[in-house]
C-alpha cells in the first residue's frame, strides 16, 4: 500500500537529528562558557538578532534581488505556471509566487519564510536546457524545500554561526584595544587579557564547528528534498537526467558569472562552482552528484517493484 | 504538518479524496436547470504516471477493467498524454447518464488508489456545452476534495472568468466549490474538453 511505498528515510531522518543535536550542543556549551566568564553579550545578541531578522523576514526579497530575478505573471509564462499549478495540486500546497531570473547559469531556487510569501525561481538558462519533464522535477524539489521550511530551519541554524562569528569578531578587537571594561579595574590586566584570549579561542572554535555542522544539515536537507520531490512526481529518473545535465552544463560557463552568484549556493539546486574548483565533500552545501544520483535510483527501484 | 516533520525536512504524499466525486450528478442537473449547461458526456481522469513496472501493471488493469464493464453498450475510453508528462483517460459515455460516468470515473480512481497510486491523481473533469457554443468544465481536485469550474474562451488561452463565477454561484449547495480562486488553475487542451 501507499504507506510503506512512501516511507520516509530513517537513516536520513537519524543523522538530520544527529547533526541537529550536535548543533544545539555547541550553542549550549558555547552560551555556556559565555556565562562562565561573565561576559555581557546583550549588545552581540541585538546585533545579531538584527541580522537574523533581516535574513529571516527579507529572506524571498533578498535572494530575488540578489538574482536579480523578477516576479512573472501566468501570461508571461503560461509554461512554467502550468508546472507549478499542477505540483501544487498534487500536494495540496499554496501556490508560491513564480519568478525568472536572467541568467544563463542553469538553477533554481526556492526561498520565503512561510508556504504562503515563498518564491520560486528559474533562470532562464535551466529552463532553456531541461525539457518539460525534467524542469517539473527541479521544480518539485524547490518546492518540497519550501514545504520543509527549509528557510526558517537554515536560517536559524546559520543565526548561531553568525552569533558566535559576532562575538569571535568582538572579542578580538577587546582584545586589541586592551579589554577597557569594569571587570579589568578590579582584576589585574593580565587576567583579563587572558579571558579576553579564552573568549576569542572558544568562540572560534565554535564557529568553525557549526560552521560544518551547518554544511552537512544543508546536504541531508537537500537530500530529502530530492527525495520528497522524486516521489512527487513520481519520476525520479527526471530529476536523476537533470541533474546530470544542470552539473555538466556547469562546467563550460564563463566563471565570472558563476563567481558572482556562489554566495547564494545554500538556496540552490545544484551549487554554482568555478570548474576545476574541487572543496572536500565537508565544505560543500550540497551532497555529491553520486550520492543523489544513486538515492534517486534506489526511488526508481521501489517504485518499479511496487511494493 | 507537524513540527517533527519539518524539523526532520520530510513530507507525506496528500491522499487522495474520492467520494465527493459522486456530488457530480446532482450538480450536473443544478447546471442544466439554472445556466442550461448539458452534460456532453464526456468525462476524463488526470494522473501523473509514475515511472517503473508496477504503476504500468496498474494503469492497463484499470484500462481493462473499464473496456470490460462497458462490453455491451457505447463507452470507451482514451489514453492520451499532455506536454506537461500527464496522462489523461478520457471515458466516453452516453451523454444522459451522468452517474454511469461517473461511476467509470470512480473505478479509475479506486484502481489507482488501491494500487496505491492515490497520490499520483492529479484531478477528474466532466464537461458540459452550451447550446450557444459556450463550454465548461467541472475540475475536481483529489487533494482538496472540491470542485471548481473552468470555461476557457476560443483557443488562445483566456478564461471566462464570468461564467466561472457564475457557475460558482449557482453550484455551491450541490458540491464543495474551492474557495480559494489561486488554486483554479487552468487546464488548457484537456481531453473532453
Amino acid at each position: 500500500m501507499a504507506r510503506t511505498r512512501f516511507a520516509a528515510d530513517r537513516g536520513l531522518s537519524a543523522r538530520m537529528v544527529f547533526v541537529m543535536f550536535l548543533l544545539g550542543l555547541v550553542y549550549v556549551v558555547f552560551v555556556g562558557v559565555l556565562i562562565a566568564i561573565h561576559l555581557s553579550p546583550i549588545l552581540i545578541v541585538v546585533i545579531a538578532g538584527g541580522f537574523f531578522l533581516f535574513q529571516f523576514f527579507g529572506s524571498d526579497r533578498i535572494a530575488l534581488y540578489a538574482m536579480h530575478g523578477h516576479i512573472v505573471t501566468p501570461e508571461e509564462a503560461p509554461e512554467l505556471h502550468a508546472i507549478i499549478d499542477r505540483l501544487c495540486a498534487m500536494s495540496n500546497t499554496p501556490k508560491p509566487k513564480v519568478a525568472i531570473a536572467d541568467s544563463d547559469v542553469p538553477n533554481a531556487f526556492a526561498t520565503g519564510r512561510s508556504q504562503k510569501r515563498a518564491v520560486v525561481c528559474a533562470t532562464t538558462g535551466i529552463m532553456r536546457r531541461l525539457d518539460n519533464e525534467e524542469l517539473e522535477g527541479v521544480l518539485a524539489h524547490e518546492m518540497s524545500h519550501v514545504a520543509h521550511h527549509d528557510v526558517v530551519v537554515m536560517t536559524i541554524a546559520s543565526f548561531l554561526g553568525v552569533l558566535a562569528g559576532l562575538i569571535t569578531r568582538f572579542a578580538f578587537y577587546a582584545t586589541m584595544f586592551g579589554g577597557g571594561n569594569q571587570r579589568g579595574r578590579n582584576n589585574n590586566q593580565d587576567s583579563a587579557a587572558l579571558v579576553e584570549l579564552v573568549v576569542l579561542l572558544a568562540s572560534a572554535i565554535v564557529y568553525a564547528i557549526s560552521f560544518f555542522l551547518i554544511r552537512a544539515l544543508s546536504r541531508y536537507r537537500e537530500l530529502s528534498a530530492d527525495r520528497s520531490g522524486a516521489l512527487l512526481t513520481g519520476r525520479p529518473s527526471s530529476l536523476a537526467s537533470a541533474l546530470q545535465k544542470v552539473t555538466g552544463a556547469m562546467g563550460q560557463i564563463p566563471t565570472r558569472d558563476l563567481r558572482s552568484a556562489e554566495s547564494f549556493n545554500a538556496f540552490f539546486f545544484t551549487p554554482a562552482l568555478a570548474p576545476g574548483f574541487s572543496l572536500s565533500s565537508l565544505f560543500s552545501t550540497h551532497p555529491s552528484l553520486d550520492k543523489r544520483l544513486q538515492q534517486l535510483a534506489e526511488i526508481s527501484r521501489e517504485l518499479g517493484q511496487g511494493r | 504538518m507537524g513540527f517533527l516533520d519539518t524539523v526532520l525536512g520530510r513530507t507525506k504524499p496528500v491522499k487522495a479524496d474520492l467520494d465527493d466525486l459522486f456530488a457530480l450528478p446532482s450538480a450536473a442537473l443544478t447546471l442544466q436547470a439554472g445556466l442550461d449547461f448539458v452534460p456532453t458526456g464526456l468525462g476524463s481522469v488526470c494522473f501523473k504516471a509514475a515511472e517503473g513496472a508496477a504503476f504500468a501493471r496498474t494503469q492497463t488493469d484499470v484500462q481493462q477493467l473499464l473496456d470490460s464493464s462497458s462490453a455491451g453498450s457505447a463507452p470507451d475510453v482514451e489514453l492520451s498524454k499532455d506536454s506537461f508528462g500527464y496522462t489523461w483517460l478520457l471515458v466516453r459515455h452516453d451523454a444522459a447518464d451522468v452517474p454511469g460516468l461517473v461511476t467509470d470515473l470512480h473505478a479509475v480512481n479506486s484502481g489507482l488508489q488501491d494500487a496505491g497510486f492515490g497520490p499520483q491523481l492529479l484531478c477528474s473533469l466532466i464537461s458540459f456545452a452550451h447550446a450557444d457554443g459556450r463550454r465548461l468544465a467541472l475540475v475536481y481536485l483529489y487533494k482538496r476534495g472540491t470542485f471548481y469550474p473552468f470555461a476557457p474562451l476560443g483557443t488562445d488561452q483566456h478564461r471566462d472568468n464570468a461564467l466561472e463565477i457564475q457557475v460558482q454561484g449557482t453550484l455551491v449547495n450541490d458540491m464543495k466549490v474551492e474557495p480559494e480562486l489561486t488554486r483554479w488553475f487552468p487546464v488548457w487542451g484537456a481531453p473532453g474538453l
